[in-house]
């Protein structure tokens, strides 16, 4: 038996020579040549081994729905592995290999999981693991887990590299009149129609050139119309992307698109992508996608050597490689007549069943003379051999069901058990397919969306028919679109669904009775007939429940191979019609679509925007070593020579508590409140009053959502009548701001109130310490507006600093110091911190970054987002004080509500470790002592040493507040770090609690 | 991939905005019993057609708009300015989108 390359024809080069390794053996093919047919004409068998059971596989197919010859292609970084041969363009120096399998894939040490098959039956790992419901945590769910890994192990696909990828790859966006998916005849035809009425028509198609199932045919005149067709479609301006498939079908004309731009290359050019995604808006979308062709099950269906009908004839006619010699042909329908007078021109001995007792007389007069074999009434019941097929064990049909008939030798086997149209994009829609008995196969022909289906994608099945079919919706989506009849072209209505002289006959599987058989239904899964049949037994009748009980249509083909049958034999065994047991819906992507391409450039820095402050370069040019906040880029600490992030925290925040630090706070939000009823409008959005803030003061505030949990807090300083400025926290800065505009636009339309966003305008420095008054007398023009009796605390100012620069202080503290925040219009950003900075230099202060700020302020037992989480009450925060009872705010009527009142509730605490040499983490749960298990008591949202006490302390929460432990022992449990720590729950003003430093 | 045709910038894709919630909402006034805003903040129909929301063109041009959207289909039937007096700016053939 053998394949090999005939000596001539088809649409390869083989001028060229193109060599490539395949598990580690030199083998060579030519360009055009894909890598199974490349495989192929070196007559190699055996490609894969599959998923469960281990069973040799060869190639099955032509196209995306292979299931057998899936294999590892690449090396290092560029390793990718389930990629389809048959979809893998060759390419010289190519480097693949089979996967799932030890040592090899043709001998496979793991083949003995065959021999145990029955134990391996559908929902088994599930019966045997996961433990009967209910699941208890940490019993049957645990077992599953610790075997999962083992499991995985032995069934598992290829690996991919564990490599960062080296590729690149880009996003594009796509507009258009009119996107028709597929090249083919019926695809190539709408396009042109289209263009014709002068569209603007885009022109996908998944393989490398158009030409759809022309490819696969013989004959000079196929060729002469095919490129008749591409060059129509290059003159009439429609855009062509090949190697490009629309994986995907949105709202609103929406497609996803995914082209290959460098897998097919030897050598791609290093800036050029790997793939591109690109969303695609068409007012108008054509369907052609064709049809694949179905397999049937009988016993041994997945050996290598059986494929389907049209793969043999495509790769004679279109790779010149004749798969077998002694060919048997089997088919129900009327398709495969061709493929089987093709072969056998090509000088195969071909043998044909058909399952039908009748064939049309035209294929009979078609394959007369050319000495192939007809049996009619026959179908395949057995393919025997082990690493290929030898012979089949033919099947006649009997008064019910099938017989045996006896064997015949073969060394390929090509199967057409009918077609089903590629419905897959219409279903992402929401669109269900119908069955059509005549044809046997689900179709959606419907207009939908302005999606029109066309060609054997709607189950029309002769290569002219598609033409027509093809200019029909061309032209009718150019008039759904008001174009005008004007290319003189009478309006075309597409040929009915079918084609096909004599009606298909309905055939799924082939088994005799009581016989034991191993069929596949979803090869690439091992799916037997018999997982079907004992799901069903087991109680499964909703497709959707056999689909996941079974993993039926769940591999990367997405059920291409397989549904269809599945839905037959269950159906049989519910005793109904195909259409009433349903079909499952079909989601994207059509077909995969690497990680890399989803991401496009949205990687390393890259993954997320950055935000950077307009002191960024002051602060790096003074030694800050910078940290993520969000998304932005702030000081972390700014170390001396040799000091650790600890060291240098430690000395930031003592320096700060000594004598000054100086903070770059720029990133908190800032919100200009304005207009006549800015004050109404703050006091009903915050829960302290603002009604009679003065001019020249800020206050502390503290607004809460609708269901009275707190939002945010932050600082709102009067700057005149009708003007506010507004600092919230840097987390909820844009969630603040969205907030205040949905309550201006959609609820309080009547206040006339303008808020926006100055972020970005004004620079900010925190100024801490018992020296900030001095740092700021010496750089204000004027020193008298510093005193304190003119600038108490909570006092505001706009003044300027020397050299005439604009500026607004405020006199706030959230290091519990005599503190002070200064903002300048951006630009002067570098200038204000020269400036502070050299006076504070000379009162031996310091900059400070981050990790010092979050040491200041847990010390006092400040919040911030870690604490404000949006679980929190006004209370559970320690400030209840501020919620007024005197008027009413957001969230004043929920937040009353019981569950929200309750004395045990989680309240904001300081932590203390009982030995004062001991530490622990953020993220650390709060126990008792006794009862160290599940969520505990609370959790600890902060954690820093304290210079002030001289130890390590925490803020966070527990229940009931710190009064309700005054004579309980706890304990910081951190059991992912195994850290067990017994700690002591204070008050969480833990430094300074009076505040009498940031007063004097 | 819904799009939107905001009434100040036109037509853009709904990665633009944000979506608010039922806009069919009146929210009670601030000093009404627990009870009212009870059922303003937590009851809603979870309708199957046509729907009223908010959302807001957040990348944009900062509106809050409210938009009827077919939960089904995700056809948007139309769309205007949340805020009262921006909606009369507009006359009633803007606020059909096509
Ligand atoms: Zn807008």
């Amino acid at each position: 038996m053998s394949a090999k390359r005939i000596a001539e024809g088809g649409r390869i080069d083989r001028s060229s020579m193109l060599q490539f390794q395949w598990d580690g053996r030199s083998m060579s093919g030519h360009p055009g040549d894909t890598l199974a047919s490349a495989l192929l004409a070196s007559n190699e068998k055996v490609l894969a081994r599959s998923f469960k059971y281990h069973r040799p596989r060869g190639i099955m197919s032509c196209g995306v729905e292979e299931s057998g010859a899936i294999v590892t292609v690449g090396e290092g970084a560029r390793r990718d592995p389930n990629v389809k041969a048959t979809m893998q363009e060759l390419y010289d120096g190519l480097v693949a290999s089979g996967q799932n399998a030890w040592p090899n894939v043709r001998q496979d040490i793991g083949s003995v999981n065959s021999l145990i098959s029955r134990f391996l039956s559908a929902g088994f790992y599930y019966k045997t693991f996961m433990g009967l419901p209910p699941f208890e945590t940490g019993k049957g769910t645990g077992i599953w887990m610790w075997y999962e890994k083992f499991i995985r192990k032995a069934a598992g696909m290829g690996t991919a590299s564990r490599e960062p990828d080296p590729d690149q790859y880009e996003h594009g966006h796509l507009f258009c009149d009119l996107l028709v998916v597929g090249g083919g005849p019926a695809g190539m035809s709408a396009a042109l129609a289209a263009a014709e009425y002068g569209l603007e028509v885009i022109l996908v198609e998944q393989d490398r050139e158009l030409g759809g199932d022309l490819l696969g045919q013989q004959g000079s005149d196929v060729e002469t119309r095919r490129s008749e067709l591409v060059g129509a479609l290059e003159n009439a301006g429609v855009k062509i992307m090949t190697r490009t498939t629309a994986f995907g079908l949105y709202d609103y004309g929406t497609a996803g698109l995914l082209e290959n731009v460098t897998d097919h290359l030897a050598k791609p050019n290093e800036f050029l992508p790997r793939h591109r995604f690109w969303t695609l808006r068409a007012a108008q979308t054509i369907l052609a996608t064709g049809g694949l062709e179905r397999h049937i099950a009988f016993d041994n269906n997945d050996r290598p050597g059986v494929m389907n009908a049209s793969a043999g004839r495509t790769y004679l006619n279109r790779y010149g490689v004749l798969a077998g010699e002694q060919v048997i042909v089997a088919t129900n329908n009327d398709s495969a007549y061709r493929c089987a007078l093709d072969l056998s021109s090509a000088g195969a001995e071909v043998t044909l069943l058909d399952a039908r007792a009748k064939v049309p007389p035209r294929l009979l007069e078609m394959i007369g003379d050319q000495g192939i074999s007809l049996m009619t009434n026959s179908a395949p019941l057995s393919a025997k051999g082990l690493n290929s097929i030898t012979s089949l064990e033919v099947a006649g049909s009997a008064a019910s069901g099938w017989r045996s008939k006896g064997q015949e030798d073969c060394d390929l086997l090509l199967v057409s058990g009918g077609w089903s149209p590629v419905v897959n994009l219409m279903s992402h829609r929401g669109v269900r397919p119908v069955w059509n008995a005549e044809n046997a196969c689900f179709v959606t022909n419907d207009i939908h969306e302005g999606i029109r289906m066309s060609g054997s994608a709607m189950g029309v099945w002769h290569t002219s028919d598609c033409e027509d079919s093809g200019t029909a919706a061309g032209e009718a989506a150019a008039k759904a679109l008001g174009a005008s009849t004007g290319s003189g072209r009478s309006v075309t209505a597409s040929p009915p669904i079918g084609g096909w002289e004599m009606p298909i006959k309905p055939l799924y599987e082939v088994k005799i009775e009581n016989r034991s058989s191993k069929a596949l239904v979803d090869p690439q899964h091992d799916v037997t007939t018999e997982d079907i049949r004992l799901a069903h037994r087991e109680g499964f009748v909703s497709v959707e429940h056999l689909k996941r009980y079974t993993t039926l249509g769940m591999s990367t083909d997405g059920g291409k191979m397989g549904n269809i049958i599945g839905l037959a034999l269950m159906a049989e065994a519910m005793g109904c019609e195909i259409p009433d047991v349903g079909t499952t819906t079909f989601r994207p992507p059509y077909t995969p679509v690497s990680i890399g391409a989803l991401r496009g450039r949205s990687v390393d820095e890259h993954f997320r925007p950055l935000r950077r402050t307009p002191m960024h370069d002051w602060n790096l040019a003074n030694g800050a070593t910078m940290t993520m906040a969000g998304l932005w880029h702030r000081p972390w600490y700014f170390a001396r020579e040799g000091e650790t992030i600890t060291e240098a925290y430690i000395r930031e925040t003592e320096t700060t508590r000594k004598t000054v630090g100086l903070c770059d706070v720029t990133s908190l939000g800032k919100i200009a409140v304005q207009g006549p009823d800015a004050t109404e409008f703050l006091n009903r959005i915050y829960t302290n009053p603002f009604a009679k803030l003065p001019i020249g003061k800020a206050r502390y505030g503290i607004m809460l959502r609708d269901d009275g949990f707190v939002m945010d807090d932050g600082t709102t300083w009067r700057l005149s009548e009708t003007d506010y400025f507004m600092t919230t926290t840097t987390a909820h800065a844009g969630k603040v701001m969205a907030w205040l505009e949905e309550l201006l636009q959609t609820r309080w339309s009547d206040l006339r109130v303008h808020v926006t966003t100055v972020s970005e305008q004004w620079a900010g420095s925190a100024v801490a310490g018992p020296q900030s008054r001095a740092v700021l007398e010496a750089c204000v023009t004027d020193p008298s507006v510093m005193s304190d009796d003119a600038f108490p605390f909570m006092g505001v100012r706009e003044t300027t600093l020397k050299d005439d620069i604009p500026c607004r202080i405020a006199r706030i503290s959230f290091s519990g110091e005599m503190a002070y925040e200064v903002y300048v219009p951006s630009d002067y950003a570098p200038a204000m911190m020269d400036m502070l900075h050299q006076e504070a230099t000379a009162v031996e202060g310091c900059l400070y970054g981050l990790e010092a700020l979050g040491a200041l302020r847990i010390e006092k037992g400040h919040v911030t987002g870690a604490e404000l989480d949006g679980r929190v009450t006004i209370e559970d925060a320690g400030l209840g004080k501020m919620a007024s009872a005197n008027k009413s705010y957001i969230g004043s009527a929920l937040r009353k509500r019981p569950e929200m009142v309750r004395d045990d509730r989680p309240q904001l605490v300081g932590i203390f470790p009982k030995n004062k040499s001991e530490k622990f983490n953020a993220g650390t749960i709060l126990c008792k002592k006794e009862e160290v298990s599940g969520l505990g008591e609370g959790w600890i949202t902060g954690v820093t040493h304290s210079p002030a006490l001289g130890h390590w302390i925490g803020i966070g929460f527990i229940k009931g507040g710190y009064k309700a432990w005054e004579n309980q022992q706890a304990v910081g449990a951190d059991p992912v770090r195994s850290n067990q720590v017994e700690v002591e729950i204070v008050s969480p003003h833990m430094y300074d609690p009076t505040g009498e430093r940031m007063y004097g | 991939m819904i799009r939107i045709n905001c009434p100040f910038c036109g037509e853009r894709d709904h990665s633009e905005f944000t979506y608010g919630g039922d806009a069919s909402i009146v929210y009670p006034a601030l000093d009404a019993s627990e009870e009212e805003w009870h059922d303003a903040v937590y009851l809603r129909e979870n309708i199957r057609g046509m729907q009223s929301e908010t959302w807001h063109h957040v990348s944009g041009c900062r509106m809050w708009l409210v938009v009827q959207r077919d939960t089904v289909t995700h056809e948007i039937r139309s769309v205007r300015a949340a805020h009262e007096d921006y909606a009369k700016l507009f006359s009633d053939p803007a606020e059909e989108q096509s």
